[in-house]
């Protein structure tokens, strides 16, 4: 296990240090709380002596939350003292041994509160009712009587009490309830309160340690230079302008990089750069951003497409539309940039191996592994430290974890490969390029009788998971304008030419909203415009029979009323409105932008209506309008639930801000 | 070797003289708090001070702060009490991922030495670090809360 919280560098490098002892005897000491001693109350749940709780985080933690979060959930059934609960991530291994009783380990989609609010709750009020039965046992009393709160069990009748430390081992052999009513939102004491997020102290003083943090006992540094064109290969390196130079061990030749092991990741970084080294650029060595064009034009022009959503005679509405509207749209690919540059720290002796690294996929980082390797996946441990930003770019794709085990392997030492920002920039799975053909038909009032919505672009299924994009429709490309889609359009086509490119792609935040949402809202735009409509007005009325027109309306209109839509604004300034809905939660938001006479686009304002769902983590009270990225924060993932989950009243806030960069000069809604 | 005071602590390293302070810092001396994340002066990830004044270590190169009075986010604090800046870090509840914060809050302690009550444009000028998961809102909020507690 890796602790998470309350551990200080020293104490970490400390237990490291013994992993990394351990690692010439033999692995696996790592002790867990559990195998420390204290007893386990669920899989999830450790209650040591001094009452402290451990709760196992079976997500990663990128800066969404998820480390305060998830035993959040825990904690409220569990009804313990919240200042003693510590908590860890379980290794993915013992996941694994224990028949993947932690669940998913996969942190990405915006689901860890959506998917883990029954299980985690369930898990905190199964322990509880565990706690209270041997409670009630000591005392000889039935446990109707007896009751939990603050990590004290009391027997009513008779007012004793108990600590949870002093009954968590009897409790740890109670057979745990099959059936545990779950409280009733209402009665709710830590989710959706302003407690703070647990790890936020330690990040204003440098201690978290991230994966490009870790250190072990012998470690060398690794940089890395991939080939500079995706799918092409290594042809040769010169070495000999290495001969002498301080610090320098190995240059590794992998199939398409070349790494450079050095006492130092400065030395080995500057050694890279001395390398001559010959590329083969392959099949996509003719690849421009030209071509690209060109191709995904002709998947505009496609006669052939796949069908997300049809609906109604699109050839009959355009045949009644007194006019046409048309526009086209672009996005290019976009690289995730995490702060922390890519980085995975490996130690491979024989057919095992041991990893240090900021993933969102504990588990597919255990399997990238093994694959890489040629080993038994149980032969793999994987240690999640924090992540410097995550944002889709750790999730599915470990493309990190097969060169580090691999030149770890070769180098026979603990290795830290550390990619360049260059290099990871260079090497990303993009945000895929993207483009949309628009043409809609409007009646005689201004409004859509039909509306084509052409895509095309690099399908991210049909890249990483083929048998998701199956029959050459991938729904995901197309999120925004499905069912999620707020407007009442009589005949409807949304169809996606796949236009795959060499260039690799992957999620991220939002995945293919972040597009869609901006072609989307533009077009509706234009069709507002052409229409001679006022955009807030225009979107009202397109919101018709949606099954959650209420929701989109809400938002729309808090956020219309808040941006004090209508009224007079400075010459220079213009005023935009935009309305999405996205894994479920809903949002619309007022832009304010500048135009400079030099063509310069500001944006001063942005005014958000934001509707999530419950709240987990409420932030405190001067700064609750958390949702205010406008670079789209994962802090969203954290302010969602089911509506199962949700029966409180979902609220709709509002926010005003725009990312408050000086550097902010985006020229569109973000 | 090169000698440097780090948080009023003498290290000597053992680096060429051009290595960027940054790595001395981190692998040398066993420092992680301070971040690399561009390597180029962009994002500010690796902001210490060097006598006071905020600079970018990931482009400073070792020898010409030798001798010199360096600060790294471990050496902030004073006898384990954080300043103003670092409490109003956690009343704004500021960090997201938290990896660009280190160099966040030392750009920001340097900011407050010179202009105790910044503006919000003196905090555009003076702050330029990057912060990936969009935090600027909160950081400028807590500048202001730290600039007035």
């Amino acid at each position: 296990m890796t602790e998470t919280r309350g551990i200080d560098r020293r104490s970490f490098l400390v237990s490291v240090a013994a992993a990394g002892g351990a690692l010439t005897l033999g692995f696996g000491v790592h002790p867990s709380q559990a195998e420390a001693g204290a007893p386990e109350l669920t899989a999830w749940i450790v209650i040591a002596r001094d009452d402290t709780v451990t709760i196992r985080v079976a997500r990663s933690e990128m800066g969404q939350g998820t480390l305060t979060a998830l035993p959040m959930l825990v904690a409220e059934e569990l009804a313990c003292d919240w200042s003693k609960v510590r908590t860890e991530f379980p290794r993915p291994d013992e996941n694994l041994r224990r028949n993947r009783v932690w669940g998913d380990f996969s942190t990405g989609g915006s689901r860890s509160i959506r998917n883990s609010q029954e299980p985690l709750r369930k898990a905190g009020a199964t322990a509880r009712e565990m706690l209270i039965a041997a409670a009630a046992a000591q005392w000889n009393v039935p446990a109707s009587e007896c009751s939990a709160f603050n990590s004290v069990i009391t027997h009513g009748p008779s007012g004793r009490t108990l600590r949870y430390g002093e009954v968590a081992e009897a409790a740890a052999k109670v057979t745990p309830p099959k059936d545990v009513r779950l409280k009733d939102a209402s009665a709710w004491r830590l989710i959706g309160k302003p407690t703070g997020r647990i790890e936020v102290p330690d990040k204003v003083v440098g201690k978290p340690i991230y994966g490009i943090d870790v250190r072990l006992p012998g470690m060398l540094y690794a940089a890395i230079a991939q080939c500079p064109v995706f799918k092409g290969t290594l042809k040769s390196v010169d070495e000999s302008k290495l001969s002498g130079r301080r610090g320098v061990h190995n240059v590794v030749r992998l199939k398409d990089a070349v790494a450079v092991v050095a006492d130092r990741w400065w030395q080995a970084k500057t050694a890279l750069d001395a390398l001559a080294i010959e590329w083969d650029a392959g099949e996509g060595g003719e690849v421009s951003s030209a071509s690209i064009r060109e191709f995904l034009l002709g998947g505009l022009a496609a006669t052939t497409a796949g069908v997300g959503r049809a609906q109604g005679k699109l050839a009959e509405g355009f045949a009644r539309s007194a006019r046409r509207v048309e526009a086209d749209y672009a996005v290019p690919f976009l690289a995730h940039a995490t702060l922390e540059p890519q980085n995975c720290t490996a130690h491979v002796t024989g057919d095992r191996a041991e990893i240090w690294v900021p993933t969102q996929n504990g588990e597919a980082a255990m399997a990238s592994a093994a694959h890489a390797l040629g080993i038994p996946t149980q032969n793999v441990i994987v240690h999640k430290t924090m992540l410097g930003g995550g944002f889709g770019r750790r999730g599915v794709t470990q493309d990190f974890i097969p060169p580090a085990v691999l030149i770890a392997r070769e180098v026979g030492a603990p290795v830290k490969v550390l990619w360049s920002r260059e290099e990871d920039t260079g090497h990303d799975y993009y945000r895929p390029v993207a483009m949309a053909r628009m043409a809609a038909g409007l009646d005689a009032s201004g409004m859509p009788a039909a509306w084509h919505v052409r895509m095309t672009g690099n399908s991210i299924w049909s890249t990483l998971m083929p048998v998701a994009a199956r029959g050459g429709v991938d729904r995901q490309f197309q999120e925004g304008f499905l069912a999620d889609m707020p407007y009442d359009i009589p005949n409807y086509l949304a169809d996606y030419a796949i236009r795959n490119t060499h260039v690799p792609v992957g999620f991220w935040r939002c995945v293919n909203h972040t597009q869609n949402c901006f072609f989307k809202e533009s077009f509706v735009d234009e069709m507002a415009h052409a229409a001679g409509i006022d955009p807030l007005t225009y979107r009202r009325r397109l919101i018709g029979t949606h099954r959650n027109a209420n929701k989109f309306l809400g938002v729309l209109n808090a956020a219309a009323e808040r941006a004090g839509w209508g009224t007079p604004l400075p010459p220079g300034t213009f005023r935009g409105i935009a309305l999405n809905e996205a894994y479920s939660t809903f949002v619309a938001a007022v832009a304010e932008i500048t135009l400079a006479a030099d063509g310069t686009v500001r944006m001063p304002r942005i005014v958000v209506a934001l509707d999530p769902g419950t709240v987990v983590i409420r932030s405190p009270p001067r700064c609750r309008p958390r949702a205010r990225s406008c670079s789209a924060s994962p802090r969203r993932s954290m302010a969602r639930s089911p509506s199962r989950t949700a029966g409180s009243s979902s609220r709709t806030s509002t926010t005003t801000a725009c990312c408050g960069s000086p550097r902010c000069r985006r020229s569109r809604p973000c | 070797m090169i000698s440097l005071t780090i948080n009023g602590k003498a290290h000597n390293v053992d680096v060429e003289p051009d290595t960027p302070l940054l790595w001395a810092i981190r692998e040398n001396v066993g420092l992680t708090g301070t971040k690399y994340g561009c390597g180029v002066a962009q994002c500010g990830s690796c902001t210490v001070h060097v006598d006071g004044v905020a600079m970018r270590s990931c482009v400073t190169p070792v020898s010409s702060v030798a001798g010199k009075k360096i600060t790294t986010i471990e050496g902030l604090a004073e006898n384990g009490v954080l300043t103003k800046v670092q409490q109003a870090w956690i009343a704004n509840e500021v960090p997201q991922c938290g990896y660009c914060q280190s160099g966040m809050i030392m750009a920001v302690a340097a900011l407050l030495k010179d202009k105790p009550k910044p503006t919000d444009a003196d905090i555009n000028d003076a702050i330029t670090n990057i912060c990936r998961c969009g935090t600027f809102q909160q950081v400028r909020a807590a500048i202001h809360a730290a600039a007035n507690a």
